[in-house]
């Protein structure tokens, strides 16, 4: 009888390269603080966001995760040609089908490769780390590009003020490849739908359909989000943390979601991180990106020296879902 | 053994102080924390963790909104101890 031809596994998985690509815009405080009633010094005291950039008219999603993908590609030193899967992780490609990823897999040149989107919010670009690891080890694809790009101007609400007046846009790209030495921890992931609504949008599109409701937008209920996100992430931090065998004084950086910077701080705060562990705050002058957070932040790491190549950085996703992931990745 | 509600309110105090850098002689039973103490809803859910440790009690997400002054979450630790 003949068997059954199975891939053979690969061993080991890491991140080649990283690509970033951000709103035109710049968007001060003062610009969105009229409609809620606000003021510079109140947004940067709840938030620490001091501006935020959002894409103009002509730029969309699609442009950015292309310019992110381009850059990773590039730098990755791979031909695109050799890219297996095109994983895009977005809450904001305004079609509900087809997927942004098969159109961004034509546009960076990789041509045939699986695409699809992923709806984990802002943990979607660990999810989509989590997938790429495991897809390369299975032997499915060789290389799997990675995209967060998120257009959340499109469904904010200027008069909210739970959440809309944090929001960025932009796009991070990473590809994963196989390596021959461990770069991608194994992640810690999951959801809690019982508290699906805490972070959503206002509405159905169904309901916007039938004039029940506006366009929809993006609403949080702070409060519980900011103890969920702090003290329930903290524990999945760790855990990720002990997944990769590593201790805190072996991390060069934290990048967690660029969700608002008193998350940050108390979660750093929680992780009882030694001071050589750089806290990724690219939120001060990007704003609340989504999706593209955790990459853009951890771009602009490396490019400002930062932090080095080589090092490794415990990187968490978390949002609407709610969804988180986890994951402990050598610096590429 | 359950705390008296004066151990409470001084309890209470110094997680608002650690928090927020008020003095813990500010935190009087009639203050409300947001229009008299200015402590944010952030802040505020800090302060709610960190007291839901030192005192051994759950705080709900649900209840924290109830808590408009000090006596509210004095009250609200006490009885939940009992």
């Amino acid at each position: 009888m003949k068997t059954l031809n199975q891939t053979k596994t690969v061993e080991f998985t890491r991140i080649y390269a990283l690509g970033a690509s951000r709103g035109h815009q710049t968007v001060t405080n003062d610009d969105v603080a009229g409609p809620i009633d606000s003021s510079d010094e109140w947004i940067r005291q709840r938030t620490g966001i001091v501006t935020r950039v959002r894409a103009d008219k002509e730029q969309s999603l699609l442009d950015m995760a292309v310019e992110a993908s381009n850059e990773a590609i590039k730098k990755s030193g791979i031909s695109p040609s050799e890219i297996g899967t095109v994983i895009l992780a977005t809450i904001t490609f305004p079609y509900q089908t087809p997927s942004g990823a098969s159109l961004l897999a034509e546009k960076v040149g990789a041509h045939g490769a699986a695409a699809y989107d992923i709806s984990a919010a802002c943990a979607g670009y660990c999810y989509g780390i989590a997938q790429a690891d495991a897809l390369v080890r299975a032997g499915t694809s060789k290389y799997v590009l990675v995209v967060g790009g998120e257009k959340l101007s499109d469904f904010v609400d200027p008069a909210d003020r739970s959440i809309s007046f944090l929001l960025g846009d932009g796009a991070g790209a990473a590809i994963v490849g196989p390596s021959d030495h461990p770069g991608i921890s194994r992640s810690v992931w999951g959801s809690d739908g019982a508290n699906w609504d805490k972070v959503g949008m206002t509405s159905s599109i169904l309901d916007f359909r039938d004039g029940k409701a506006e366009w929809p937008t993006l609403v949080q209920e702070g409060q519980s989000v900011f103890r969920w996100a702090v003290w329930e992430m903290a524990k999945v931090a760790k855990q990720a943390l002990a997944e990769s065998g590593l201790e805190a004084s072996d991390l060069s950086a934290l990048v967690t979601h660029q969700a608002n910077m008193r998350i940050i701080d108390e979660l750093a705060k929680q992780l009882e991180l030694p001071d050589s562990v750089v806290v990724a705050k690219d939120i001060v002058d990007t704003g609340n990106t989504s999706a593209a957070s955790i990459p853009l932040a951890m771009h602009r790491l490396l490019a400002e020296g930062k932090v080095k190549s080589g090092g490794y950085a415990l990187e968490i996703g978390f949002g609407a879902g709610l969804a988180f992931a986890a994951q402990v990745v050598e610096l590429p | 053994m359950a705390l008296s509600q004066a151990d409470v309110l001084a309890g209470l105090a110094e997680l608002v102080n650690d928090e927020t850098g008020i003095a813990t002689d500010a935190v009087q039973m009639d203050k409300s924390f947001t229009d008299d103490l200015d402590i944010d809803s952030i802040s505020m859910m800090t302060i709610v963790v960190n007291a839901e440790d030192k005192f051994s009690v759950k705080i709900p997400d649900e209840e924290v909104k109830n808590l408009i002054t000090v006596a509210d979450a004095v009250n609200f630790i006490t009885a939940a101890q009992a």
